[in-house]
């Protein structure tokens, strides 16, 4: 089971799904990560954390611990 | 009869120069009851009866974050008469998706595209009938930045307010509307026709926190549970699922992105801004850019302007000598023969203690206006990405670097600039910790101290500096486990917003609310604190009878520090002079100095207070002098500090939390510093206060070793009163 956190730079990824519950979860899913949608990995910042990513035409950053809730293709 | 309109969107989507087009200058300020959110009403321009409220940005209507449950409770309890929805057309997809809850209250909307000047610029296209024909209500086209359209929308949404109707609303799957339908069967009858459909879908979510009186979602717990396992997965997830589902196709049709490939000017910014190797280097210049111009060089300008000029002798403007205001208040209040005492309160107290505070406001406002800047075109949230990784290991957040930075020049504009901080635990937590940073006022104690006992020793100043990083540090893993900031952990989750040259008016305005609300509310606190020293350093009881004082240690401050000291005698210094020299720093830092030079006998004493150094050595050894340099440093900020703790806090009861744990933090490393050192330089003997230090020390170490207290309940416990 491959997570967004494992993601490369400039990777193309769909999600599969996201996994956990609570607050992180849904706000993960209310900023347009959800199942199906594809998502594009951007960079990793200075310090090799957080990742930004270009979701649903916007630029989103979030943090590896919580990337690892979204599990990809 | 006067109209509502809420103004409702997400951040970054234009909506605050939107308000600000709409309402001009008729705003009033405040916070939403109870809470540090701010909230922002005005009336409609040209419509004396039509009140907009600007709600905060957000972008769902889930209970987990502060600003959202502030926002859904407005619409729900007040039930504004129309929406007015703001979406950001260059972000269509995400922006919807707010709209598609906002449009299940009940409540007729309107929603505005912004930014469609950009949109067409870069050659996108929005088909705005079909769109509208597919959401069921009146969408409008404007710019916000430009002005245009904005008439049109206001009118739109004052004739929406005035029609029963809502909009339609979009449907779920099959399984969720049945589920829907029964959970809406069973609502109690009180509950309003139209908002049902709402409460029906969050009590599908198991959304706690919309429950009133007799509801509970464990009720519909067979239907949601049964709609859960067909679906695989929980009712939340797939609302949300289904809401974006539901967008995709409705956009399909009306919406379509010209370049795909083309690298806009935005993206193109951000591939230096944030690169890799770059982004440390960029962030350094900015900020070293920022505490520059607006602590050292333009920012300490104005503020002796404001010190010594304005609340001092007079100052200069084309060769013409304009009088400072003491002066021309001392003149009209002698040749009105007024007493001597209320001359002295007048001058000295008021003027003195408040203008003395007020004369940071100039270097306050040099400062928010980059602040202004910095938030509004966007790299502010570049600011947290790039810094988070460091700060949130203590528990605040990638924004706190700038108040700190900003606090080393003094902690009063550093404490307003948490404001930039979305987290309220992150701003709390920075605001508590902030004014260890030795700020500019600290740094004459400083050298008063390592030239007094230290022979001007280079390593003291540093230390001080290393100490305050230490203390952030240390308060903030110590903070970050106790059970009252460790039940709301905020995800950062958190848009880069494309960049984008901010108005003029905009940055103006922000610096200007921001200024004002310092001036306004902290002004009372100073105000009051000022008269208090005043009156007690300057009154008391000389031969048996009460009366002004001309010497400072004849004044019940005096008494005051006599009746004190005994607590500072543990830390190596427990005698009037500097109880008294203690209680005077919380006026202003520097004062520390100044009340020493009365106290030993000099009228005028030098910044660094050099007059005094020898006396100063014959009542101190270093190691307690240093103990009372680290207390100091750490105890509670001087009054101009507090009262913008008070400000940011907005909560008595924080700002007390606050100013207690900065005093007794300070306390406990001053007692160990003390006795530890003490013993170790040969001053005491190994006793019971080497044990009892000891055993502080452990317990620090305890307080930060420890594991994380486990959270109550890992959602953010908001009450809202009202």
């Amino acid at each position: 089971m491959r997570t967004l956190r494992e993601a490369k730079v400039g990777e193309r990824i769909s999600v599969l799904k996201i996994t956990g519950e609570g607050p992180v979860k849904r706000r993960i899913m209310d900023m347009g990560i959800t199942k199906g949608v594809e998502v594009f990995v951007r960079k990793v910042a200075p310090l090799g954390d957080p990742v930004e990513v270009t979701v649903r035409g916007y630029e989103l950053s979030l943090r590896k611990a919580d990337a690892q809730m979204v599990v990809i293709e | 009869m006067s109209v509502k309109i809420a103004l409702a969107g997400n951040p970054n989507s234009g909506k605050t120069t939107l308000f600000n087009a709409l309402t001009g200058s008729n705003q009033f300020v405040g916070n939403w009851p109870g809470v540090t959110v701010e909230k922002k009403e005005g009336k409609l321009k040209g419509h004396k009866e039509v009140v907009i409220t600007d709600l905060p940005g957000i972008y769902s209507l889930s209970p987990y974050t502060l600003e959202e449950v502030v926002a859904r409770n407005y619409l729900i309890q007040e039930r504004p008469d129309a929406i007015l929805n703001i979406v950001d057309g260059t972000n269509l997809e995400r922006n919807l998706y707010l709209t598609t809850q906002l449009l299940e209250l009940g409540i007729p909307m309107v929603i505005a595209v912004n930014m469609m000047d950009v949109v067409n610029k870069n050659g996108d296209s929005i088909q705005i009938k079909q769109l509208a024909e597919k959401l069921g209500c009146p969408i409008l086209e404007i710019s916000a930045l430009k002005a245009t359209g904005i008439k049109e929308a206001a009118q739109a949404a004052l004739q929406a307010a005035t029609q029963v109707s809502a909009c339609k609303v979009h449907n779920f799957s099959t399984q969720v509307e049945e589920a829907l339908s029964a959970i809406t069967n069973r609502l109690p009858q009180e509950i309003n026709e139209n908002q049902k459909r709402f409460y029906a879908i969050k009590l599908f979510e198991r959304d706690e926190k919309i429950l009133q009186g007799n509801m509970s979602a464990a009720a519909f717990e067979d239907i949601i549970a049964k709609v859960e396992k067909e679906l695989d997965d929980d009712s939340e997830s797939i609302i949300t699922n289904e809401r974006y589902i539901y967008i995709g196709e409705m956009i399909k049709g009306c919406y379509k992105k010209h370049s795909k490939g083309n690298l806009s000017t935005s993206d193109r910014i951000d591939r230096i801004v944030t690169n890799r190797w770059l982004a440390l280097p960029i962030f350094a210049l900015v900020m070293f850019l920022v505490y520059y111009v607006s602590v050292t060089t333009i920012g300490s300008y104005a503020t002796e302007w404001a010190n010594e000029g304005v609340f001092g002798e007079g100052w200069e403007l084309f060769g013409a000598t304009i009088p400072g205001i003491p002066v021309v208040v001392g003149d009209f209040l002698a040749s009105i023969n007024c007493a001597d005492w209320l001359q002295g309160l007048i001058l000295d107290g008021i003027i003195g203690g408040v203008g003395a505070v007020l004369g940071f406001v100039p270097q306050m406002l040099v400062l928010f206006i980059f602040l202004a800047f910095l938030e509004a075109c966007g790299y502010m949230a570049r600011v947290a990405f790039i810094m988070d990784r460091i700060f949130r290991r203590f528990g605040l957040s990638g924004k706190s670097f700038i108040p700190m930075l900003i606090g080393s020049g003094c902690s009063v504009p550093g404490i307003m600039a948490s404001r930039t901080i979305e987290s309220d635990r992150d701003r709390k937590m920075t605001i508590i910790t902030t004014s260890f940073i030795p700020c500019g006022a600290k740094l004459p104690v400083i050298a008063l101290i390592a030239g007094a006992l230290f022979g001007g020793a280079s390593w003291v100043a540093p230390s001080a500096y290393f100490l305050g990083i230490i203390a952030v540090i240390i308060s903030g893993i110590i903070l970050k486990k106790t059970k009252m900031f460790v039940g709301d952990a905020v995800p950062f989750v958190m848009e880069l917003p494309a960049y984008h040259m901010p108005t003029v008016s905009n940055v103006l305005r922000s610096m200007w609310e921001r200024g004002w609300s310092f001036i306004k509310k902290a002004g009372t606190i100073i105000l009051l604190s000022a008269i208090f020293i005043w009156f007690t350093s300057n009154f008391g009881f000389v031969d048996g009878s009460f009366g002004m004082v001309e010497d400072l240690s004849d004044g019940f401050l005096a008494t005051i520090g006599n009746a004190v000291a005994w607590i500072f005698a543990p830390l190596g210094w427990g005698n009037w002079k500097t109880a008294v020299a203690t209680i005077m720093g919380l006026v202003a830092k520097e004062n520390v100095v100044n009340t020493f030079g009365v106290l030993f006998g000099f009228a005028e004493v030098a910044e660094d207070g050099s007059e005094i150094w020898d006396t100063l050595a014959a009542s101190f050894t270093q190691v307690s002098a240093y103990s009372f340099l680290v207390f100091n440093l750490l105890c509670a900020p001087c009054f101009a500090a507090i009262g913008a703790i008070k400000r940011e806090m907005n909560n008595t009861k924080w700002t007390w939390f606050a100013i207690g744990y900065q005093t007794i933090f300070a306390y406990a490393v001053s007692f160990c510093v003390y006795q530890i050192g003490a013993v170790i330089t040969g001053e005491l003997v190994f006793g019971i206060g080497t044990v009892i230090a000891i055993l502080v020390v452990i317990g620090f170490l305890f307080l930060l070793l420890r594991s994380n207290t486990k959270a109550p309940n890992s959602k953010v416990s908001v009450s809202i009163p009202g």
